[in-house]
């Protein structure tokens, strides 16, 4: 018992099993409270949430990865959304599904300069990408005139974000699972992944090794734009329209649960499947409390010292003397 | 000598240059101004820009020692609605509750430093989570806007001295001069510089680094609180906004690099960063003098943004060995 503990201390998956212990934990809690916290249609519904913090977070991991962070999360959400919605305004018909690809395109886009900032003019990524959302903000706000815009999600985004086409698995689901399966493949069976790994340890090594860490970066910029974007277009189809300051929610807790799930807020070290249960494990979190009927200002406080306790139950440091 | 003095312009050359520019920029905003250079236009800009400029010292203090502290605007916003209930009444029970304010802002500031410390827990996450508890704090004391202040301090803060000076900039040097300069001189603010540049280094020399992080994120703490009161000062009122508390740690972030601190730690000043954060400030009454369309205000002040941080890769033309561009 004591080898294992101590084999489990030692290897890279005690995070990833803490928090996916927490996670049951957390259901356990709730089914304590209501049944309907064991049932199979609470947890798809859940998974269905899940998977647009899932997309959003897929892109900040691979940020953080790389020792950067994204903070213009928020409003690169708000730019697919709006810009996927505006897109099938202007093209009628024909834009029913080209809508979709295109506001994900226009978030890779800002994604990229925020690749160019941080990898070829060499600013640091926080005060970058703070800059980058602040544009995008100016740029929705210029687009949309200030108000909230008519255009209202096609169709398809709406069967995207809310349709269950295979097996009764909710669309966004299926999105995340495709998505979450590339990255997998792109971290551990690519030149790429390991190329990620390599300069969120040592850009300098990375580098001296032959690697391109510049095109690296902007690489993992480019698609966090578009996970970010792809998360807006979904979330405009859930919601059957695009509204501003619709990914406000979506900054911290992606953040959150990439860290929950073992990633190294400073790169280089982190897997995938942890950041898959820290995501569950954070709209978990968030749907119990809001279940529970606590008052906001009881959500907030929980929320903060949930993410604290855990982090302090497997996230920490090492001594200076070590 | 003057060797000296020449190796001092250059250390502090970043925060002379956001100095300079802050005075260009308000220079065009006067001259533009409809009625210019006023006792009521300028006790208006330093009404506002002192809060930012006193935030962003708060967050300079972390950012010094290659942290970061991501709770300065749930502080900023906790201590305004905490003030909205404490500063009222007599005299006497205004200035106790004065008192009050700011040691729930040391108190949160020494929260954030202990588990930083003590934890072992990352600066940036950790700040994250505590600046939630905070905000939700600051919700349960003022569901919604209101309260109220004690008049005739916010009048004598917010008003202008004889002589047409602006209080709000005199409470802004004293600031400066019993916070950050004493902090500065001290071996504190030695240790923390050093912990900025290299730890381990300062580790090895026997700085005491558990005790100059928990100072520093006290004392960001503390000033983080005096902007939440000076706003409280301001507005007559408290409110538990997440947008507030949000554009003001952002805005911080984005003073502290344009007053010249390096994210990376190791080199800047409080000084710098009240440069930068008047600099901000100042862009955005421009845009509202030049009568640029509202629709267009946003973008500009991104624009800008991104330009002045953008700036810094000027220094890679100097760059002659490629490896010096990673660190």
């Amino acid at each position: 018992m004591t080898a294992l503990a101590l084999r489990l201390r030692r290897s890279r998956h005690l995070p990833v099993v803490a928090a996916a212990a927490c996670t049951l934990g957390l259901l356990l809690v709730g089914s304590l409270y209501s049944r309907n916290f064991l049932s199979a249609d609470y947890l798809l519904l859940q998974l269905q949430i899940a998977s647009f913090l899932g997309l959003v977070a897929t892109g900040a991991m691979l940020v953080i990865l790389l020792g950067g962070i994204d903070l213009s999360v928020p409003w690169l959400v708000t730019v697919g959304g709006v810009m996927s919605a505006a897109a099938a305004g202007w093209w009628g018909p024909a834009g029913e599904w080209l809508a979709i690809p295109f506001g994900i395109l226009c978030g890779c886009l800002f994604g990229i300069v925020n690749g160019i900032g941080v990898a070829y003019l060499r600013v640091p990524s926080m005060i970058f990408t703070l800059g980058i959302n602040a544009v995008a903000q100016g740029l929705i706000v210029v687009q949309t005139g200030g108000f909230a815009p008519q255009d209202r999600a096609t169709p398809a985004m709406h069967l995207l974000a809310t349709g269950r086409s295979l097996l009764g698995i909710p669309n966004p689901l299926l999105v995340w699972i495709v998505v979450g399966a590339c990255t997998l493949f792109l971290l551990h069976r690519t030149t790429l992944g390991r190329a990620i790994y390599g300069v969120g340890n040592s850009e300098r090594a990375a580098y001296l090794s032959g690697v391109d860490t510049r095109r690296v970066t902007l690489l993992c910029f480019a698609i966090a734009g578009a996970c970010s974007a792809a998360a807006g277009v979904l979330l405009t189809g859930y919601s059957t329209k695009a509204y501003q300051a619709m990914g406000d929610a979506y900054q911290l807790p992606a953040i959150a649960a990439v860290v929950l799930g073992g990633t190294h807020i400073l790169g280089g070290r982190g897997s995938y499947v942890g950041t898959v249960v820290g995501v569950i494990l954070i709209t978990l979190l968030q749907s119990i409390l809001s279940v529970m009927q606590i008052p906001e200002m009881g959500r907030q406080v929980i929320y903060g010292a949930v993410i604290i306790a855990m982090l302090l139950m497997y996230g920490r440091g090492r001594r200076h003397s070590q | 000598m003057r060797e000296d003095w020449r190796f001092r312009l250059r250390e502090q050359r970043a925060c002379w240059t956001a100095a300079a520019l802050f005075v260009l920029i308000f220079a065009l905003y006067i001259a533009k101004h409809q009625t210019g250079w006023t006792v009521p236009v300028l006790t208006t800009a330093a009404n506002k820009g002192v809060l930012l400029a006193i935030v962003a010292m708060a967050q300079t203090l972390p950012v010094l020692t290659s942290g970061i502290d991501l709770s300065v605007g749930m502080v900023f916003v906790l201590a305004n609605c905490l003030a909205s209930h404490l500063v009222v009444g007599t005299p006497l029970q205004a200035a106790a509750g004065v008192l009050v304010v700011l040691a729930a802002g040391a108190l949160c500031g020494w929260i954030n430093g202990a588990i930083i410390v003590y934890g072992r827990l990352q600066p940036i996450i950790t700040t994250l989570a505590t600046g939630a508890v905070y905000f939700g704090l600051a919700l349960g004391l003022r569901p919604v806007p209101g309260g109220d202040v004690h008049a005739g301090l916010a009048d004598a803060l917010t008003g202008a001295l004889p002589g047409g000076i602006p209080a709000m900039l005199v409470v802004l040097l004293a600031v400066v001069l019993l916070v950050w300069v004493p902090f500065r001189r001290s071996a504190v603010g030695r240790a923390a510089l050093a912990i900025g540049s290299a730890e381990a280094a300062a580790y090895m020399s026997g700085v005491n680094i558990g005790r100059t992080r928990l100072v520093t994120y006290t004392l960001a703490g503390l000033l983080a609180s005096i902007g939440g009161l000076l706003l409280t000062f301001v507005t007559y009122s408290g409110e538990a906004s997440a947008a507030i508390g949000g554009v003001y740690t952002l805005n911080s972030i984005a003073a502290v690099v344009i007053g010249g601190t390096s994210l990376a730690g190791g080199a800047g000043s409080a000084i710098g960063s009240v440069f930068g954060a008047l600099v901000l400030r100042t862009i955005g009454d421009l845009l509202f003098v030049f009568d640029l369309e509202p629709l267009w205000q946003p973008l500009f002040q991104g624009v800008i943004l991104l330009a002045a941080v953008s700036l810094g890769a000027l220094r890679l033309l100097k760059v002659d060995n490629r490896l010096d561009l990673f660190k």
